[in-house]
């Protein structure tokens, strides 16, 4: 039997967030924390909500905090986050919930706007598409994998305390997607926009969005690439 | 176009490299101190230390190094915690109150060490 607390709150009926506990019969199967969300909605309480689609780690609907570690549910086994026979499901941390497990993802998805998360090139296109060696190909492997799934901005700190001027993790990592594409001509563009003191520079390195990345991407490096690249157009 | 990295328009770019270039100017300060404190001290080596004329202008430059250094990290902390987010419509006053305390601080502190190293 596995004990599960998990954050409910339902803004038309709670005056506040609590956590409620249920005990889980997962038959001794390790499933993944999706399946035991499911089982609690099936057979215990069919008002507890969250975010699914896909299953399968691809869609990043189902971005959550199980035991202290922001994932995606349908990915995560039991094994690799319960201790002690409990787990502690929350929703992503810093975001405004909208009803139990379901975060507002508008500030996210604001910073992720901000960088154009689109190819820039006035050039005419040509008559097929615009042609890459291998060797660019490659500098965009570690980079389009991003799914979105806010696991990485919403374990960040400095996204949690300026996430209207911060472009977090997330963003950061596209943004960087852009200005490492070789069909890309709006670097000078994309690095003018960058360099306040907030949108990429309050990274402090602590990488916590790499520890958490359910895609196994590296956000952090991304960033010090960025670093790189308005240190090299200012000098 | 390049931008200049010394322009007195502030980037985050410059913070950075501010921080940096400090924290260096401050390990080989402290580096030498420590040396210095390590071997046998008393009040005439440690006067004849600070007697010279490249001590004194390396004691300024780290106390500006870490005026500097201290300013961009208490202004990130400043700008992280104390904010209208956290605080409500009162978290601008208090932050620019606590911002204005701390760049008096220090350059009370430098013009202090300027004092003590120079007259």
């Amino acid at each position: 039997m596995l004990q599960v607390s998990l954050y409910r709150y339902n803004p038309e009926t709670d005056d506040a967030p609590f956590m409620q506990d249920f005990a889980v019969e997962t038959g001794g199967r390790d499933l993944m924390v999706l399946d035991v969300l499911e089982l609690i909605k099936a057979e215990h309480d069919g008002s507890v909500t969250y975010r699914r689609s896909c299953r399968e780690g691809v869609c990043g609907s189902d971005g959550l905090n199980m035991n202290g570690k922001n994932g995606l549910a349908c990915i995560t086994p039991l094994s690799d986050t319960v201790k002690h026979g409990r787990l502690v499901i929350r929703p992503l941390p810093g975001l405004p919930v909208i009803r139990d497990l379901v975060v507002d993802m508008s500030l996210f998805y604001a910073q992720y706007e901000k960088i154009q998360p689109y190819l820039q090139n006035p050039t005419p296109a040509p008559t097929i598409e615009r042609l890459q060696s291998p060797e660019e190909r490659a500098q965009l492997d570690g980079l389009y994998e991003c799914i979105l799934c806010a696991c990485c901005s919403t374990s960040c700190p400095s996204f949690w305390w300026n996430p209207d001027r911060f472009v977090g993790p997330a963003g950061l990592l596209q943004a960087y997607r852009f200005l490492a594409d070789s069909r890309d001509t709006a670097t000078e563009d994309r690095l003018s926009k960058l360099e306040d003191p907030f949108s990429v520079f309050r990274c402090h390195g602590i990488q916590n969005c790499v520890n958490v990345c359910p895609k196994g991407l590296n956000p952090t490096k991304a960033i010090g690439h960025i670093r790189t690249m308005l240190l090299n157009r200012a000098t | 176009m390049a931008t200049s990295i010394i322009s007195l328009r502030r980037t985050g770019l410059s913070d950075w490299l501010i921080q940096r270039a400090s924290a260096l100017v401050l390990l080989t300060y402290f580096i030498l101190i420590a040396c210095q404190l390590l071997g046998s001290v008393d009040y005439i080596s440690w006067r004849g230390l600070f007697d010279q004329t490249w001590m004194k202008i390396f004691t300024l430059l780290a106390a500006l190094s870490l005026a500097a250094h201290a300013w961009i990290g208490l202004w990130s902390v400043t700008t992280d915690y104390l904010t209208e987010r956290l605080l409500g419509p009162k978290g601008k006053s208090i932050r620019l109150l606590c911002q204005i305390g701390t760049s008096s601080a220090l350059i009370g502190y430098v013009i202090w060490i300027i004092v003590i190293v120079w007259r």
